[in-house]
This record gives structure tokens, C-alpha cells and sequence, in this order.
């Protein structure tokens, strides 16, 4: 009983967890992960980058947005 | 007696800026999914800064919160994003008005008798990271100043007068449409997702803390245009659907 709880509880923080970063669209989490991962290089080689993660941010809703609605239709 | 007077109005006024932001994303969360787990993550948010002030005491100005914004603010960008979003579908389609009851069966407001675990660790995180940055502000500032017990004065009324004022107005907040208030959360964690993100790797912005009104415009004028433009699309399929 009390283990079948924990596992209940592990599975929902889980579960949690991927909708908390995955949700209904991965690639959004995956934009943001590339985005950090490529300022961070950008950065490295003293480049200015504060503006790539804003540009990003505008672009990957707009392709979310257009997706969702292709998939809707 | 100016000494103890300028380390009260700073750490004061310091603090009072993390402590809106804190009570925007503390209320934004319990208005739009519910007060009950919420309050108990913002609570629990309370009760683990407490502790690690408690432990840390002074040496708190010397914790790297360069991390801590990296990995609070990339999530809270990603779950910014998500809400954003669906904010502006939502919004888009039926517009600005009447949306909250249009949307009741969409599931973003918990009524389920169990934790929402969503609205507890938003909650969490946001009063333990802006809990940080005041108690970060407060030991630094009051140490340098040799005043730490004002700069703790300071602080925590910072945190009552806009916690007390919070709370005074969640009513109002409420009545917002609730899709309304998801974009409005969702461009709000996005911008201090991406504001803490890129902070917490060292990278300078332009105008420093200013930024954030500048990432508040951008990510603003982003989602009207997307809600213009899905607008657009579902005005121009409504005659054949």
C-alpha cells in the first residue's frame, strides 16, 4: 500500500517534471536549451549575445504558433 | 543615524523590487491555477529560505546565484514560453473578453483535490529565488555598512508592505479573464526566465536591471502581433468552418 503510493508519487513528479519542460511542443524546450548552449559559446569567444535567447524566444513562438495550427487543420 | 537611515531606504527599496516580483508570479500563479497549492509552495518557499538563512547567516552573500539563476530562469523561461503560447491562442480565438468562462473546461485551473504540483514549485521557486536575492541584498548591503540588523528591517518590511499589498488586491486579480492572465504571466516569465537565464552565465545586458522593461516591451508587442496575426487566420477560415 505504502509502496504503491510512492511509486503513484514518483511517477506524478515525473510526469510533472516532462510536462513542466516538455509540454505540448519539445522544441520549445529544445530552442531554449540550443540558445543558452550557443550563447555561452558566442560568449566564450567575445562576442556580444545577450540578443540571441530574445530573437529566439520571438522566432520559436511563431513556429510553435504556425505548427499548432497546421496540425490543427 | 544618516548611515542607519541610507542602509534602511536601500535595502528597503532593494528589496521592494524583488518582493514585487516575487508577489506577481506568487499571485499571476495562484489566480490562474488556483490558491491553495500555491500558497502552500510559496509557504514552503518561505519556510526553506528561512532555513537557509538561518544556516548560511552572513556567508549567504558569498553563494554563487549565478547558478541558481541559470537553472531557475532557463525553467522558468521554458514554462514562460508554454503559457505564452497558449495565451495567445487562447486570446486570439476568443478574444479579450469572457474568456475565463469560455475556458473553464481547459484545465489550467486545478480543482482537483490533490497537490498542484505546477502552482506549488512556480510558487516555490519564485519566493526562494527572490527570497535569495533580497536576503543576498540584505547581507551584503548590511555587512558592507556594518548595519546588518537595519538592513534586515529593512528587508522584511520590504516583504510584508508588498506581500500585505499583494494579497490585498489577488480579488482584483482574479476577475482578470483567466486567459488574459496567463499571457500576461506567460510574457512575465518569460522575460525573467530570459533575464536570469542569461544573467546567471555572466552575460551583461544592456542597461543592466533596465533590461527587463526592454524584454517586457519586446516579448509584449510580440504576442499582440501573433495574437493579430492568428486573429487574422481564424477571421479568414471562420466562413468554411
Amino acid at each position: 500500500m505504502i509502496m504503491d503510493r510512492v511509486v503513484s508519487g514518483v511517477i506524478g513528479f515525473g510526469r510533472f517534471w516532462y510536462e513542466f519542460i516538455i509540454g505540448d511542443d519539445w522544441t520549445i524546450a529544445a530552442t531554449v536549451v540550443v540558445g543558452l548552449v550557443v550563447t555561452a559559446i558566442l560568449k566564450s569567444s567575445g562576442i556580444v549575445a545577450w540578443w540571441l535567447v530574445p530573437v529566439l524566444v520571438v522566432a520559436i513562438v511563431g513556429v510553435s504558433l504556425r505548427r499548432e495550427s497546421r496540425t490543427h487543420h | 543615524m544618516n548611515v542607519v537611515l541610507f542602509v534602511f531606504l536601500t535595502t528597503f527599496l532593494a528589496s521592494a523590487v524583488e518582493a514585487i516580483e516575487m508577489v506577481t508570479i506568487v499571485v499571476g500563479v495562484g489566480a490562474t491555477r488556483g490558491w491553495r497549492s500555491t500558497v502552500i509552495g510559496a509557504a514552503a518557499g518561505f519556510a526553506v529560505l528561512a532555513a537557509i538563512v538561518l544556516i548560511l547567516g552572513a556567508a549567504l552573500s558569498v553563494i554563487p546565484i549565478g547558478g541558481v539563476r541559470l537553472v531557475v530562469g532557463t525553467l522558468l523561461l521554458i514554462f514562460g514560453l508554454q503559457w505564452l503560447r497558449k495565451g495567445i491562442v487562447r486570446v486570439a480565438a476568443h478574444g479579450f473578453a469572457g474568456i475565463r468562462e469560455a475556458h473553464l473546461d481547459e484545465g489550467a485551473e486545478w480543482t482537483r483535490p490533490e497537490m498542484d504540483w505546477t502552482a506549488f514549485v512556480v510558487a516555490f521557486k519564485g519566493v526562494l529565488l527572490e527570497g535569495l536575492e533580497v536576503a543576498f541584498v540584505v547581507v551584503s548591503f548590511g555587512a558592507s555598512a556594518n548595519q546588518l540588523g537595519v538592513a534586515v528591517v529593512g528587508g522584511v518590511s520590504a516583504v510584508v508592505l508588498i506581500g500585505g499589498i499583494g494579497l490585498g488586491i489577488h480579488r482584483l486579480v482574479v476577475r482578470i479573464p483567466r486567459s488574459v492572465l496567463q499571457l500576461v504571466v506567460g510574457v512575465l516569465l518569460t522575460t525573467f526566465g530570459s533575464f536570469w537565464a542569461l544573467e546567471g552565465m555572466g552575460i551583461d545586458w544592456p542597461l543592466g536591471d533596465g533590461a527587463i522593461i526592454g524584454l517586457l516591451i519586446l516579448y509584449g508587442v510580440t504576442a499582440l502581433s501573433y495574437i493579430a496575426l492568428e486573429r487574422r487566420r481564424v477571421l479568414g477560415l471562420s466562413p468554411g468552418t
